[in-house]
C-alpha cells in the first residue's frame, strides 16, 4: 500500500480537466457508428497510449463518455475514436466536423496484456463495436508479426452492413498472414459468408489450445458465452482476457460508478485476466 | 472401392466421431456423396424431408421465405456441421430452405433409410438420437443469442 | 498527558483563531447537533446528550454541563474536506476552440476540526486512502485535509448505535484510528470538571503550550483509562467482522437480500450521512448563452436508479441489488480496494434510516444463516 501521507505533501495532478483538440476526420462506418481522428499535438506534448485503454471525450457543455481509442499505437500525432451513437453525449460528439474541437483527457485503464501472447497463437474474439478497442491490438501484433504464431479473428456483428473495418479486415487477411473469420447474426440473400453467433465460428477452426491466448470484447453475455467454449475446447482461465465495462464519471478511481465487485473498472480494467473476474462474471446483477 | 471411401468420409464427420463399426455399416446403406454448386438448393421448404446431409465442405445458409419481404437468410452450416433433422420428426416437412453459398460437398442420408433403420434397431436408433440432440441443443442455445440482438444498444433513456 | 481545566479550554479556540483557523465543530441547530462554524467553546452543545436508536435521534438535556457528552450527529467531517458540491472548472468559448480554467486559484481553507469523534478519525484516514490512489489526487481534499488541525474527543458515553468497539476504531483514539494533533477526554463529576489532553504533533504541542495546563497525575490518567476500557464493553450495537468479505461473498444470493430490498426505499440517507461513502458524480453544464461552461462535482450514491446505466440497460435493477452492493462494498469490497473496513461502526446509517435497517442485524442474520456454515 502506497504511503498515503505522500499526496498530502505533493502537489497532486487535477486529473479531471479536460483538453481541447481538434477534429481532423469524420468516417461513418455504419448508419450509428463513427470515427474521429483527433490531432493529439495542440494539447499534448506526446500523448500516448496502450492497446485497450480508453479516454474521456467531452463536447463542451454536454458532458462525458469514455471510449477506448481504436488507433494504432505507433502513430502520435493523431488517435481515433470509434464510437457508438447511443446516448446524450454520443449523439452530440455525432454532430461534430473537421475543425470542430472536443475535450480529452487520459489515457486511463489497464490495456490487453500482450506480453502474455508473445511466441504463442493469439485468437480474438469479438462482436460489435468490440472490434474497436481490439483495433490497436491487431496493429501492434502485426507490427512484430514474427513474434506470434496464429493470429485469428473472430468477428461477428448484426448484418453485414454493420460490420465495422471490413475493408482493413480483408487487406490483413491477404497481405499479413492472419486468418479472419466474420459472422452475422442475420442477413440477405447477398450474404454468403457465416451466419450465426462469434461462438460458432470456433466449430471451424482448430486452436491449439495449449498454446493459444484469447482476448475477449463485446456485449457481457457474448462474451461469457465465448469463453465458456473457449474452455470448454481446453483453454485455461489464465490464457483469456476480456473488456468490461461499465458507467463511468471520473474515470480514476473517485466517484464509485464503475465498480464491478471489488475492481473499479476504470483502473484496474477495462481489461482483465479472466481469473481475476471469475467469480463475478456468474454474479447477476452485480 | 467406393463404398470404402464413403465410409472413410462418414468415420472422418465429427456428427459420426467414435461411432461403432457396426452402426457404420448400418448406416453406409443409406449414404451417396453429394455435391452442390453456389445457389443450388439441398432443401426446399415446405417439401418432404427425404434427405439428412452430413457437409464436408463449403457452406449452406438457411433460409426463410417471408411473404412480402425479402428472403431472410438466419443460419448457415459448414465443414462439420450438419443440415436438418425434420427427416426425424413427422411430418417429415422442411421449415426452411437450404441453399448452398458456395461449392458444397456433402454426404446425404436417405431418410427413409435411416428411420427404417432406426425402428428395427433401437440401439441404433438411439445412437442416432443422441447424436441429433446435441446438434439440436448448440443451435437452439446459437439461436436464443442471435434472438437477443446483442449488438442491438437502443438506449432506454441512456445518458451518455 | 495532561490535564487542561474546563474553563482553560477556551484558550485552545482563541489560539487556533489567532493563528488563522476557521473553527469548524458541534453546534445544535434545529433538533439536532450538526457540524458548522464555531468561534468558542461557548457554541458547544453544553449540556446536551443524543439518544439514537434505528430510525430515531433526539436530543435529550443533561444532568450536567458537559461540552462533548454526546456521539454523532447526521453530518460527518466530509461534508467540509469533500463538499457536496464543488466546481472543477469552468471553460468558455473560444471561435472553434474553448479554454478551460481551473478553479484551485483560491487558497484551500484552513480548517480546525473540533470534537473528532476515534470513528471519525478512522474516516478521514479512509478518505486519505480513497482520495490518493497513487496516481490520481482529489486536490480538493489534498489540499485542505494537509493543513487541517485536529481535535480529537474521546467518547467516554457511546450511542444507541454505536458498535465502533467492534470496528476496532473507537471509543478511544488510539491504532489503529488516524492521527490527532490534540485528544480530549472529558471528565465530568460532581465538583470536578476537566479535560485529560493527549498531544498528538507538534503542531498540536504549540497550540496546547499557549493554553493554561499541567501533567496529569498517574491517578488522573488511570481513571481516564477506566472509564474509556468501561466505555468499550457499553456500545450500543456489535458486529461480528471475523471473515465477512468472504461471508458476504459466499451469500451473494442470501433470501435476506430480498427481504431488506423490500424494506429498504433507496432513499441514500445513510450514504449521505456515512463518514467514509465517497461516490459522486460529474455535472457539466452551461449557462444560456452557451458561452460558458461549467464542470460540477456532487455527492451521489449507488442507490440512485441511475447510478449502473450503461448503453443497453441498468446493470443494478433492483433495490435489493442496490443495497446488497453498498453493504457488500463497505464490509466487504472495501478491504480488497483499501486494505481496511470501509464501516467505522459509527451507526449513522442506522440512525438515519427513515425505516430503521441496521447494518449489524443485516450482518448477524446472514451469519446464522449463511450458505456456507463456518467450520
Amino acid at each position: 500500500m502506497k504511503d498515503p501521507s505522500e499526496a498530502l505533501h505533493s502537489a497532486p495532478v487535477d486529473p479531471m480537466t479536460t483538453h481541447p483538440v481538434t477534429v481532423r476526420k469524420v468516417i461513418w462506418e455504419n448508419d450509428d457508428t463513427f470515427t474521429l481522428t483527433l490531432d493529439m499535438n495542440e494539447a499534448f506534448e506526446k500523448f500516448s497510449f496502450l492497446p485497450g485503454q480508453f479516454n474521456m471525450l467531452y463536447v463542451f457543455g454536454v458532458g462525458e463518455a469514455a471510449i477506448s481509442i481504436s488507433s494504432d499505437p505507433v502513430k502520435i500525432n493523431t488517435i481515433e475514436h470509434t464510437i457508438h451513437r447511443v446516448g446524450t453525449v454520443t449523439a452530440a460528439l455525432a454532430h461534430m466536423k473537421k475543425g470542430n474541437v472536443i475535450g480529452v483527457r487520459g489515457p486511463y485503464g489497464a490495456g490487453w496484456n500482450l506480453d502474455a501472447a508473445k511466441g504463442k497463437d493469439v485468437c480474438i474474439a469479438t462482436g460489435g463495436i468490440g472490434l474497436a478497442p481490439l483495433r490497436p491490438v491487431i496493429y501492434s501484433l502485426l507490427k512484430n508479426r514474427d513474434d506470434y504464431g496464429r493470429i485469428v479473428i473472430l468477428y461477428g456483428g448484426r448484418s453485414p452492413l454493420d460490420l465495422l473495418f471490413r475493408v482493413e479486415l480483408e487487406k490483413w487477411e491477404d497481405e499479413e498472414n492472419i486468418e479472419v473469420l466474420v459472422t452475422v447474426d442475420r442477413a440477405d440473400s447477398s450474404w454468403k459468408g457465416h451466419i450465426g453467433v462469434v461462438t460458432s465460428l470456433l466449430s471451424y477452426i482448430k486452436l491449439d489450445t495449449r498454446n493459444t491466448i484469447a482476448y475477449v470484447c463485446g456485449p457481457e453475455i457474448m462474451m461469457k458465452y465465448t469463453i465458456d467454449e473457449l474452455v470448454r475446447r481446453g483453454l485455461s482461465d489464465e490464457q483469456v482476457f476480456l473488456s468490461m465495462e461499465r458507467n463511468m464519471k471520473c474515470a480514476v478511481g473517485f466517484c464509485g460508478h464503475c465498480q464491478y465487485g471489488p475492481t473499479f473498472i476504470c483502473k484496474d480494467g477495462p481489461v482483465f485476466p479472466l481469473p481475476r473476474i471469475r467469480s463475478l462474471l456468474d454474479r447477476k446483477e452485480l | 472401392m467406393e463404398k470404402e471411401n464413403l465410409t472413410d468420409l462418414l468415420k472422418q464427420h465429427p456428427f459420426l466421431h467414435n461411432v461403432s463399426d457396426e452402426h457404420m455399416q448400418t448406416l453406409i446403406g443409406c449414404a451417396s456423396n453429394v455435391r452442390f454448386p453456389d445457389n443450388a438448393y439441398l432443401i426446399r421448404e415446405g417439401e418432404l424431408a427425404n434427405k439428412f446431409f452430413l457437409i464436408r465442405t463449403g457452406r449452406v445458409a438457411l433460409e426463410i421465405d417471408v411473404p412480402g419481404k425479402a428472403v431472410l437468410r438466419i443460419q448457415t452450416a459448414g465443414p462439420g456441421e450438419v443440415l436438418g433433422w425434420s427427416w426425424l420428426i413427422s411430418p417429415y416437412r422442411w421449415h426452411f430452405s437450404g441453399v448452398a453459398v458456395m461449392d458444397t460437398r456433402a454426404i446425404a442420408l436417405d431418410a427413409e433409410c435411416l428411420r427404417n433403420k432406426c425402428e428395427t434397431d433401437p440401439a441404433f436408433g438411439y445412437e442416432m438420437l443422441k447424436r441429433l440432440a446435441l446438434v439440436m441443443e448448440k443451435r437452439l442455445e446459437a439461436t436464443r443469442l442471435q434472438l437477443l440482438d446483442l449488438y442491438d444498444m437502443t438506449p432506454s433513456g441512456a445518458t451518455s | 498527558m495532561y490535564l487542561i481545566e474546563n474553563k482553560d479550554l477556551e484558550q485552545l479556540f482563541v489560539t487556533l483563531r489567532r493563528k488563522g483557523f476557521i473553527l469548524v465543530g458541534p453546534t445544535v441547530k434545529d433538533g439536532a447537533i450538526i457540524l458548522d462554524e464555531i468561534f468558542s467553546s461557548e457554541n458547544l452543545p453544553k449540556g446536551w446528550t443524543d439518544i439514537q436508536s434505528p430510525a430515531s435521534y433526539r436530543l435529550e438535556r443533561r444532568s450536567d454541563d458537559a461540552l462533548f457528552g454526546y456521539v454523532v450527529g447526521p453530518q460527518s467531517w466530509k461534508n467540509f474536506l469533500y463538499p457536496p458540491r464543488l466546481k472543477l472548472f469552468s471553460a468558455k468559448k473560444n471561435g472553434k476552440s474553448f479554454t478551460v480554467e481551473t478553479n484551485h486559484k483560491a487558497p484551500p481553507p484552513k480548517y480546525a476540526f473540533i470534537g473528532v469523534r476515534p470513528c471519525e478519525l478512522s474516516a478521514l484516514k479512509i478518505h486519505d486512502e480513497v482520495f490518493y490512489d497513487g496516481k490520481f489526487a482529489d486536490a480538493f481534499y489534498s489540499d485542505a485535509r494537509k493543513q487541517t488541525f485536529i481535535v480529537a474527543v474521546n467518547c467516554t458515553e457511546p450511542g444507541g448505535n454505536c458498535f465502533c468497539a467492534s470496528m476496532n476504531t473507537g471509543p478511544r483514539a488510539i491504532p489503529p484510528c488516524g492521527t490527532f494533533d490534540i485528544s480530549l477526554t472529558e471528565m465530568i463529576d460532581v465538583g470536578t470538571h476537566h479535560f485529560i489532553l493527549e498531544v498528538g504533533s507538534e503542531a498540536g504541542e504549540k497550540i496546547v503550550n499557549e493554553a493554561e495546563h499541567r501533567d496529569a497525575t498517574p491517578q488522573e490518567i488511570e481513571r481516564m483509562v477506566e472509564t474509556m476500557a468501561s466505555a468499550a464493553t457499553s456500545m450500543g450495537k456489535s458486529l461480528d467482522t471475523k471473515n465477512i468479505a468472504q461471508l458476504l461473498n459466499d451469500n451473494v444470493e442470501h433470501p435476506e437480500w430480498d427481504d431488506v430490498g423490500k424494506r429498504c426505499m433507496a432513499c441514500a440517507n445513510c450514504t449521505m450521512v456515512c463518514p467514509t461513502c465517497f461516490c459522486s458524480t460529474v455535472e457539466d453544464v452551461t449557462d444560456l448563452t452557451g458561452e460558458h461552461a461549467e464542470r460540477w462535482r456532487r455527492w451521489d450514491s449507488c442507490f440512485t436508479s441511475d447510478f449502473t446505466k450503461v448503453a443497453g440497460g441498468n446493470m443494478r435493477m433492483s433495490t435489493r441489488t442496490r443495497y446488497r452492493q453498498w453493504m457488500m462494498h463497505k464490509l466487504g469490497y472495501w478491504h480488497e480496494q483499501f486494505g481496511t473496513s470501509g464501516c467505522v461502526g459509527c451507526g449513522r446509517c442506522i440512525t438515519w434510516c427513515p425505516v430503521g435497517i441496521d447494518i449489524t442485524q443485516e450482518a448477524k442474520v446472514i451469519r446464522e444463516s449463511s450458505v456456507v456454515q463456518e467450520t
